[in-house]
């Protein structure tokens, strides 16, 4: 079975994030740059099957700049077998359905069984990426996973929505995006580490995927503003009716329900 | 500067994501607590850390000595105690690999350089510390068994291992009658003293081993009978780097606070940092760790060359660095005022963790004793 885990670089989520305001981009120069965290675990689900079951491949891919190398790298180190750089300036800024038409053209034709996706990003927060490569590759796609079944020719999970839980599933070749309840990604082994320098990165420039994506992305970042500092709260001082004042203040926000009218 | 290779670089970056992640949000709490986290000593072992410098075909990292002060000075930023537990479980596991058949390679290493399994190394006895020669334990040959009588003291992880290398005497008085034999747990007439109530290296158990009427298979013999002392020695070799690269990790961490406490702390209308007193203090601080860590790089760097001369390093690296380390504990302690007499700042444990580095792994007498006699040795 061929696995296709998806991953990305972001700003350290422990990190300061910051936009360039000139661009409206995500400023990468500002923090660490490492993979998201549930790109990891979208990993540790394809490391996972590779590990009971021999014959597994397991191939990271991933859209953006250079220095991604550096979170491919750490997958090849966790233990994928080899990776997918689709590298290309033309591509700084893309939006996610040019990023989705991007990512689509890379795997298509790899005879890939199955994709896996984190839900989302921690710096885009898109939260739709594996549905548009889902539905540009015309696959099922189960979304938001708790938990991943997977067989020689389905996958299957829980989805917990609103109301209750969905049990899901779908005959391979299909997409799957997982939430946090999935377990933490392994460390990478030393000898994972040492091994990693030998494992194969291929880039793939937009020349590479064909002509269709020469295209002008759909939306374009035309101005960005920095977020309103914060100003200083409202201090109630307790001169006998603070509590009323307390109360009053947080049903005025609504914070509160506010009390049945007798 | 001392500059890494790509690979070490590497090593080192996922030691300290390991360190960072999983030992250090717990340490003050596993210090409190007298928590030994062996679940997390698992997740070690998944990097790698179970047999750093042990051969790659039983589960070792086939790492060089070099890497080995690296990766522990790296650990030892997250938690001083884990990464000394983790340095004499190495020593173990290295013996094993490098000492034992093919067979008892294959039969205990895996699961040790794992860490599924833990391992403890006993020397020292009530009667025997430094003098190490002189230790009375006793394995007597019957049939295809060795049957083992004594007290161990002091014993790092007793309790909670799967393995015990015992040195035993076999023969006449002397380190020539001492051999190192394999004592799984479980075995009948093995048991273990209480947690030992001491100063610092609480996450991590210290018992007496105590053996009575333990028999063992005499294939849980390494290398031959009367091999032991020698067996025990070479360990120590590596673990004087090790521990020593400990003391080196624990100390620049309290340094490091230190610098932080020194600019953000302010007495006298402005941060500690404007006072010169103080900034001579970290400037010595670091002078004397980098002092620390260039002699301790050479002296791994002369173990895995085999230099003639590597035991006299590694015994010069041990006591200076666990001596400087404990010094600048001690001085990043005062430089934090009262915060750092708390548990909550770290400081303090570290300052209680590094202490013993000066005595145990030979003491810091010891390794002057062993440095003094090769340069009369040599001498003509
Ligand atoms: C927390 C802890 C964990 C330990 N873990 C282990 C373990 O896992 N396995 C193990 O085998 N041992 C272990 N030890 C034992 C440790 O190695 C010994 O404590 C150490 O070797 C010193 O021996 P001793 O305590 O008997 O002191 P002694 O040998 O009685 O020495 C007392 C003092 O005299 C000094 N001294 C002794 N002889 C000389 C001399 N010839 N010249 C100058 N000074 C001398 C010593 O340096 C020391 O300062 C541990 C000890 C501690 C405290």
């Amino acid at each position: 079975m061929k696995i296709m885990v998806l991953v990305k670089q972001v700003p350290d989520t422990w990190g300061e994030r910051t936009l360039d305001l000139t661009t409206g981009w995500v400023d990468r120069a500002a923090t660490d740059r490492v993979i998201d965290e549930i790109g990891e675990r979208a990993l540790e689900v394809a490391l996972s099957r590779r590990d009971a079951n021999k014959g597994t491949e397991v191939v990271v891919v991933t859209m953006g700049p250079a220095e991604c190398t550096a979170a491919l790298r750490k997958a090849l180190s966790m233990g994928a077998d080899s990776a997918i750089h689709v590298l290309d300036d033309a591509l700084a800024g893309a939006d996610l359905g040019r990023t989705a038409r991007a990512i689509a053209a890379a795997v298509s034709g790899t005879g890939f069984d199955l994709i896996v996706a984190g839900n989302e990003s921690t710096d885009g927060r898109g939260g739709v990426l594996p549905a548009m490569v889902a539905e540009l590759l015309r696959l099922p796609h189960l979304g938001s996973l708790d938990s991943v079944e997977l067989t020689d020719s389905t996958v299957g999970g829980l989805r917990s929505t609103e109301h209750g839980t969905a049990t899901v599933h779908a005959a391979l070749p299909a997409i799957v995006s997982i939430t946090e309840s999935l377990p933490e990604a392994r460390f990478p082994s030393f000898k994972g580490i040492l091994t990693a320098k030998k494992k194969p990165i291929s880039q793939l420039s937009l020349a590479d995927l064909g002509s269709t994506f020469a295209q002008t992305p759909g939306t374009v970042i035309r101005q960005a503003t920095a977020k309103p500092p914060r100003t200083a709260g409202t201090i109630t001082v307790d001169s006998g009716t603070a509590a009323a004042e307390l109360a009053e203040f947080l049903i005025a926000a609504r914070l509160v329900p506010s009390p049945p009218t007798r | 500067m001392h500059t890494l290779t790509e690979d070490q670089a590497a090593i080192v970056d996922a030691v300290r994501s390991f360190a960072t992640s999983a030992l250090a949000p717990n340490a003050i709490e596993w210090d409190q607590t007298k928590h030994f986290p062996v679940d997390v000593l698992r997740d070690a072992g998944e990097l790698g850390l179970g047999g750093i410098y042990v051969r790659e075909d039983v589960g070792g990292s086939g790492l060089s000595r070099s890497d080995a002060v690296l990766i522990f000075e790296e650990l030892a930023k997250g938690d001083t105690t884990i990464a000394a537990y983790i340095s004499i479980h190495n020593m173990v596991v290295w013996m094993i690999d490098t000492f034992g058949t093919d067979e008892q390679r294959e039969r205990w290493v895996p699961g040790l350089a794992s860490m599924d399994e833990l391992s403890s190394y006993c020397l020292t006895e009530p009667g025997a510390g430094s003098d190490a020669a002189a230790i009375t334990t006793s394995a007597v040959r019957d049939g295809d068994e060795f049957v083992l009588n004594g007290v161990k003291q002091f014993i790092s992880g007793a309790g909670a291992s799967a393995i015990y290398i015992v040195m035993a005497r076999t023969g006449a008085a002397g380190p020539k009658g001492i051999s190192a034999i394999v004592v799984p747990a479980g075995t009948p007439g093995l048991s273990f003293g209480p947690n030992e109530r001491k100063m610092g290296w609480n996450a991590q158990p210290t018992r007496q081993v105590v053996l009575d009427r333990v028999r063992v298979p005499v294939g849980n013999l390494l290398g031959e009978e009367g091999d032991g002392f020698t067996i025990a020695m070479k360990g120590l070799n590596g673990g004087r780097l090790n521990v020593a690269a400990c003391s080196l990790g624990g100390a620049q961490w309290a340094l490091d606070q230190s610098i932080a406490y020194l600019r953000q702390r302010r007495a006298f209308g402005q941060p500690l940092a404007a006072q010169q007193s103080l900034v001579f203090a970290i400037a010595d601080m670091e002078t004397e760790l980098q002092a620390a860590r260039a002699l301790l790089r050479v002296a791994a760097q002369s173990l895995d060359d085999g230099d003639a001369d590597a035991v006299a390093l590694c015994a010069m690296a041990k006591r200076f660095t666990t001596d400087v380390a404990f010094t600048v504990a001690n001085s990043a302690l005062q430089l934090h005022g009262g915060y750092g007499y708390l548990a909550d700042y770290g400081i303090e444990k570290v300052v209680r963790d590094l202490r013993v580095h000066q005595i145990l792994e030979g003491s810091n007498e010891i390794m002057r004793l062993i440095v003094g006699r090769s340069l009369l040795e040599d001498s003509p």
